[in-house]
């Protein structure tokens, strides 16, 4: 017993390691995006599944392709991007806040006239 | 040795903190467990040798989106105030899509990705071979896809303050 635990620690991490990892991530996300109403709430999921996705594809070039960096730049575009997205979304948020007071999106079902 | 025990501290981390961020009832707490996600995220990229990724991981987003969430909160729920939770039938229902989901993926990555692939260059990613491919024009390189970004970037911070302004 004691003897497994020490090759099992003493090998090298498995690509299915970290892909089970994002797995999880990614759908932690998508579990919180179909049961919270708080439009916060669901940004905060979106931004578990993109990072979930993200971190795909930097192991999949590291272990695939570890002479390219195609996955990384991806990675690196796709994090400025969610940046971008955060931002507006954030802004149309406040922006509803102010006009209905409320985040909720069962509340949220005036138009402006 | 010790690089297996820091990746399943990591992962274990990063497992326990995304259910956790998505089921608390304080939008707050749940802000914070994203945090540590996303850091325990930046650790995963410094394990598999990309240095430059993880500085970008922690300065943009465990920086900069964390504190537009901060302020998102701040201006829009007082503070200490709970979510109430959802009703139990779309709980579930959710849940069951998640665990379907969960399981089809993990059935297709443990029964296709090829477990032999263990092994990667472990040597550090030079940073000069990183700045040539971001800023060249040839083929594989991203010159073009990096102005893109800085005019999204532009376009995007206008329209937030153009939405977010106070009309008089």
């Amino acid at each position: 017993m004691f003897n497994y635990i020490i090759d099992f620690l003493s090998s090298d991490i498995p690509i299915v390691a970290y892909l089970a990892v994002a797995l999880v991530m990614f759908f932690a996300g998508v579990y919180g995006f179909l049961t919270r109403k708080n439009l916060l709430m669901m940004l905060i999921s979106i931004e578990l599944m993109l990072n979930g996705a993200d971190l795909n594809f930097a192991v999949f070039n590291r272990y695939l392709y570890p002479e390219q960096l195609e996955g990384m730049f991806f990675t690196i575009f796709a994090i400025a991007i969610a940046a971008c997205e955060t931002a507006v979304a954030i802004a149309i948020i406040i922006n509803i806040y102010r006009n209905l007071n409320d985040v909720d999106v069962e509340k949220i079902d005036e138009m402006k006239n | 040795m010790g690089q297996q025990i820091i990746f399943y501290i990591l992962a274990l981390v990063i497992v326990v903190s995304s259910i956790l961020a998505v089921t608390t009832r304080h939008i707050i707490r749940a802000a914070t467990f994203l945090l540590f996600v996303l850091l325990c995220t930046a650790g995963l990229y410094l394990m598999l040798n990309y240095h430059f990724l993880m500085a970008v991981q922690i300065a943009v987003y465990a920086g900069g989106v964390m504190i537009l969430f901060i302020f998102g909160i701040m201006l829009t729920h007082k503070p200490g105030m709970s979510i109430p939770n959802e009703n139990w039938k779309r709980r579930i229902a959710a849940l069951i899509a998640s665990l379907v989901g969960i399981v089809l993926c993990g059935g297709i990555i443990y029964f296709n990705v090829n477990q032999v692939i263990k092994h990667f260059n472990e040597t550090e990613l030079p940073m000069q071979k990183l700045g040539e491919q971001l800023m060249g024009t040839d083929k594989f390189q991203y010159l073009l896809a990096f102005e893109l970004i800085s005019i999204l970037l532009l376009a995007c911070i206008v329209g937030a303050v153009m939405i977010a302004r106070k009309r008089k």
